[in-house]
């Protein structure tokens, strides 16, 4: 803190340097604080380091004074003095050791020089006086003994001479001098190895010199490791005013912090804060460590790790701090940023799991939803058969509760599966699996039929109308099916809801909405409905009002929330799903346009959808004029296509006469006529209508409902090739009068029967596979048509060429040649007036003269693709090829039987 | 054989129906085939499907015969053979025959021969399982029809 290192060398390292501290009991062990007893060769590489001192500041006449009165001092003193005392003595047990080795060398001699003697003795059988008693000869021996032992010199001398001869005595005396020689000898070299020794003693160095050499060594050692290292060691007194610094601020001179404290060499943040700590320590006579940042002017910001420990005198009492300060900056920055690393972690996870919980929820959601469409569809196939069954059932001689019970199973496994119709209409509007189709319509007329539709089933006393301004196209283009979908779920709604006054449809053109405006149309929209940028639109806006319950404000918001009913009283009044609003308003939003409700508790209701639609060019003719046929031949309306206003009373009688036979709106299944007591005056008409068309077309047999069984073997052997059966109908006469079990189909196909027979249209059917040429003309039969078959697109263009036909029924896949192939080039041959396209694809068709010659009508020849896929795209590759529409396989006599009305009238 | 069973009978017959309609075998065409049976064509149902049955088995021979040759590569004539069972059987209501018919015809798009021969041994499996559900249906229908034949003079 006091100071700062010159060089920031910290920067690089990435080492937690914190906990690198020296641990607390260190100090107190003398010996590991400085490794000063080195091998020669550690402390040569020491004494290679040029140690710079320079930047060393200390108090030199205080330190010593410091360590002579502080404990910490006086026992690193102590430490220093114990080394060399253990060093001495080393040497002294060397020299012992030595003379320990010598003095054993002695003994050795002295033995051996015994050994001699006695031998010698024992030979010279030297007379010993005999011991009067045997203790004292003991002793004696004893002492001879001793005696021996003591004599260092008397060896034994060997003599060869007689005993106690002048020669043997001279001999003897010889050698015992020559033994005394070498006795001093030895005496002379020990003397010079102990003079050896003392010298030796005093060449050894004086403690205070080796003392001195330690401690420099130790402080080299110091400079070495610390010069470099960001550490800040000073010492301040009582008063916390330095007393030593070591590694101080460069810019700060030695005179500038010696006997200051902090707070006088230095201003900014964490200098008081460092005071203070130290001033604790101090008090509380406890070492601690702290972290404290700095707001200097002198450095900065620098954040340092202090370690403070009160210093005691030898009495025990305070007399400053030591302090150490280590510079943690880098360290503390990227403490801090590794917390924010793992905070922004924890952060990130919890958003993980919170997403993984929603797309948990959301696949939940979705295989639910899944579910629901494949139960709904599983569940389709079976009730459609129990529907059939019953419907099958209700052609059979029934009593008239037998067939009141059977209309209501009928009409409850209607409602069943027009729930499940909803359900996977909704899914699949969800899913996006829903494409729409853009189709040329008259508003008038869907408004119309609309009304007319549910007039036809409608029970109370209700006026229904439809009021379509005068600024409304004639003609525009969307997915009418859809739309019709719509308006038919809005109005079975409003009727439903409301017991007296009206329900109706209004129609009038507005400008571009606020939530399409901008944008001029939703891209999408534009796309789906196919419009294009250059094609005129225009925003359309329905409104189906009602004069029923209304709905609760509260209720409104949840209205178009699927099974969701205004309240749960509501629910169980009036019946139905709840799924209508819902999808009107899937179906709405995904033409690009909105619904919306209004309402007024017991006055009334108005569900309002605003539409964008293309404005249909007005020179072709309308591809919708389905149900024309249907006009409401008791209000004669003169134009159906400008008419603006209809009205549709509860006439009863009336409605139901001409209700029966409006059907072929898909919202309606096909059998409808469930009402007993109208039903009576269709049987009479239908009954009428049979009795002339049976005359024509068979040969009525009166066997009086016998049938053998030779003649059902007639009838179920293989007769497909006769087109018209002659054998009769024996169901029919057997009946009887009962009649009026005819399926509702027969009725309506006895009606147009009817009608076409004046002009018959010429149909040709291309298809090569036979059973479904033999069901085709089952179904024409039915519908009171004839046509011309052909097998292939060629046979189809060889027969197109001899005759002029009305409608084209044209299967798209058949050997030799495709239906779309076909087409192009009967298109190209409307076009250009002769086969050359033909030709040149390679078709060979026989053209007579006279055959060339003959004029076709100029007019677009009506072609209906019948195709295997039902998926959109490849309808839409059909109106690529230049067909007209398109029935979907396995043909059924509903598709058949609205295609044909389309296209022949 | 005394015109007692006529409800039992039509009980039965629906009941088969039924089952055939809830197992997937039939779907709702064959219903529209049973619309177009009227007093004009009684055995209009019993005829097409004869007519199918023949053609059918034409063609799965023909397919056999071809899958059988070793070196055959002949798939596009397999394409258009199933093309046409698929066809007709959707136009019957055969709806599993159907099923498995495009499920064929995708392996022979792919020229996938084991796929093939699987495909193949399927629909001759669920042809002949509709033929046996048929031949059933119209042995029923056809005590039946006799059953209500029977009249007694008042």
């Amino acid at each position: 803190m006091a100071c700062e290192m010159e060089n920031d060398q910290t920067e690089e390292m990435d080492i937690e340097v914190l906990s690198s501290m020296w641990p607390e009991d260190v100090g107190t062990q003398a010996d590991n604080q400085f490794n000063v007893e080195k091998p020669a060769g550690d402390s040569d590489t020491l004494k290679e380091v040029d140690i710079a001192e320079k930047r060393t500041m200390a108090d030199l006449k205080r330190l010593p004074e410091l360590m002579n009165t502080t404990d910490q001092g006086s026992s690193q003193l102590t430490n220093l003095v114990k080394q060399w005392e253990y060093m001495q003595d080393h040497a002294v047990k060397l020299l012992r050791e030595e003379l320990k080795i010598l003095t054993k060398q002695r003994e050795e001699a002295e033995a051996k020089e015994l050994k001699i003697i006695e031998e010698h003795n024992f030979e010279s059988q030297e007379p010993e006086n005999v011991p009067v008693l045997d203790d004292t000869s003991h002793l004696f021996r004893r002492f001879k003994h001793k005696k021996r032992d003591a004599l260092v010199g008397s060896k034994r001398v060997e003599i060869d001479e007689e005993f106690d001869t002048v020669q043997y005595w001279k001999q003897k005396a010889f050698s015992l001098e020559k033994m005394l020689e070498a006795s001093t000898e030895r005496e002379r070299r020990l003397i010079e190895k102990l003079n050896e020794s003392l010298k030796t003693m005093e060449s050894h160095s004086a403690p205070v010199e080796e003392l001195t050499q330690n401690l420099k060594r130790a402080e080299g050692f110091l400079h070495f490791i610390l010069q470099n290292a960001p550490i800040v060691m000073g010492h301040q007194d009582k008063d916390l005013r330095y007393l030593f610094i070591y590694n101080k601020f460069p810019t700060l001179r030695e005179q500038d912090i010696l006997g200051k404290t902090d707070v006088e060499i230095f201003h900014g943040g964490g200098v008081k804060e460092s005071e203070d700590f130290k001033r604790e320590v101090l008090e509380k006579g406890k070492a601690s460590k702290r972290e404290i940042t700095f707001e200097t002017e002198l450095f900065g910001s620098k954040t340092f790790l202090i370690y403070v420990e009160p210093v005691y005198n030898k009495a025990r009492e305070k007399i400053g701090i030591n302090y150490m300060g280590m510079e943690v900056t880098d360290q503390v920055r990227k403490r801090e940023k590794m917390a924010k690393l793992r905070e922004d972690n924890a952060v990130r996870k919890a958003m993980e799991s919170e997403l993984n919980k929603t797309i948990h929820i959301t696949e939940e959601t979705m295989r639910a939803k899944q579910m629901l469409a494949t139960m709904s569809h599983e569940i389709r196939s079976p009730s459609s058969g129990v529907v059939g069954m019953a419907e099958i059932l209700s052609t059979t001689k029934l009593d008239k509760e037998q067939r009141q019970l059977l209309n209501v199973m009928i009409s409850s496994g209607d409602l069943v599966l027009q729930l499940i119709n909803d359900i996977l209409d909704l899914s699949k509007v969800e899913s996006g699996v829903m494409r729409l189709e853009a189709t040329k319509f008259r508003p008038r007329e869907v408004v119309k039929h609309v009304l007319q539709t549910a007039a036809a089933s409608l029970k109370k006393d209700l006026t229904l109308e439809g009021n379509i301004t005068d600024e409304v196209p004639i003609e525009v283009v969307g997915d009418v099916l859809r739309i019709r979908q719509i308006l038919t779920n809005l109005i079975s709604n409003a009727i439903k809801f409301t017991h007296e006054g009206k329900v109706g449809i209004k129609l009038k053109v507005i400008s571009v909405p606020s939530f399409a405006s901008g944008m001029e149309l939703n891209a999408d929209a534009e796309e789906q409905n196919g419009l294009t940028e250059t094609e005129t639109s225009v925003w359309i806006r329905c409104d189906v009002y009602d004069t029923g319950i209304g709905i609760p404000g509260k209720a409104l918001p949840c209205l178009f929330k699927k099974y969701m009913q205004a309240s749960a009283d509501h629910a169980r009044k009036y019946g139905g799903t709840g799924l209508g609003l819902a999808i009107c308003k899937q179906l709405v939003e995904l033409m690009g346009g909105q619904l919306t409700v209004t309402s007024q508790v017991n006055a009334g209701s108005t569900f309002t959808f605003i539409l964008p639609y293309k404005v249909a060019t007005s020179d072709d003719h309308s591809d919708d004029q389905d149900f024309s046929d249907m006009v409401d031949h008791h209000q004669p309306e003169p134009d159906d296509t400008t008419e603006g206003y209809f009205q549709f009373k509860p006439l009863l009688g009336s409605i139901y006469s001409n209700g029966g036979p409006v059907i072929g709106n898909n919202s309606f299944l096909p059998h409808k006529v469930m009402l007993t007591s109208p039903l009576k005056r269709i049987n009479g008409f239908v009954s009428d209508t049979s009795n002339n068309t049976a005359q024509s077309e068979t040969t009525q047999v009166e066997n009086n409902g016998y049938i053998d069984e030779t003649r059902l073997e007639t009838c179920s052997g293989p007769c497909p090739s006769k087109e018209t059966e002659s054998c009769s109908s024996s169901q029919a006469s057997s009946e009887g009068g009962a009649l009026e079990m005819e399926s509702e189909l027969t009725v309506s196909s006895r009606r147009e029967e009817e009608e076409t027979e004046t002009t018959k249209p010429k149909i040709l059917l291309v298809e090569d596979n036979k059973i479904n040429i033999m069901v085709a003309k089952s179904m024409m039969k039915q519908l009171g048509y004839t046509f011309d078959i052909a097998n292939n697109g060629v046979e189809a263009m060889t027969a197109i060429k001899g005759t002029s036909y009305d409608l084209v029924l044209m299967d798209v896949c058949m050997p030799v040649l495709d239906g779309l192939k076909a087409t192009r080039l009967i298109r190209s041959y409307e076009e250009s007036g002769n086969w050359d396209a033909a030709i040149e694809a390679g078709v060979d068709i026989k053209i007579s003269e006279n055959e060339q010659a003959c004029v076709h009508s100029t007019n677009r020849l009506p072609i209906i693709a019948m195709t295997a896929n039902t998926l959109a795209e490849s309808s839409e590759e059909c109106y690529a090829n230049g067909m007209d529409s398109f029935i979907s396989k396995p043909v059924t006599l509903q598709k058949l039987k609205e295609c044909l009305r389309r296209y022949l009238h | 054989m005394l015109g007692l069973g006529v409800d039992r009978l039509q009980a039965d017959i629906n009941r088969l129906l039924t089952s055939l309609f809830h197992q997937g075998v039939l779907d709702e065409q064959f219903l529209q085939l049973q619309q177009l049976q009227d007093e004009t064509s009684p055995t209009f149902v019993y005829d097409v499907i004869n007519i199918y049955f023949d053609e059918s088995e034409k063609l799965l021979r023909s397919l056999r015969l071809l899958l059988m040759d070793r070196e055959f590569s002949d798939y596009k004539k397999i394409g258009l053979h199933l093309n046409q069972l698929v066809g007709s059987s959707s136009s019957i209501g055969a709806r599993r025959v159907r099923n498995v018919c495009v499920a064929f015809r995708s392996a022979s798009e792919l020229n996938n021969r084991p796929g093939c021969l699987r495909g193949l041994e399927v629909v001759e499996h669920e042809y002949h399982y509709l033929k046996n559900m048929m031949h059933e249906l119209f042995q029923l229908e056809q005590q039946r029809l006799l059953a209500a034949g029977v009249r007694y003079p008042m």
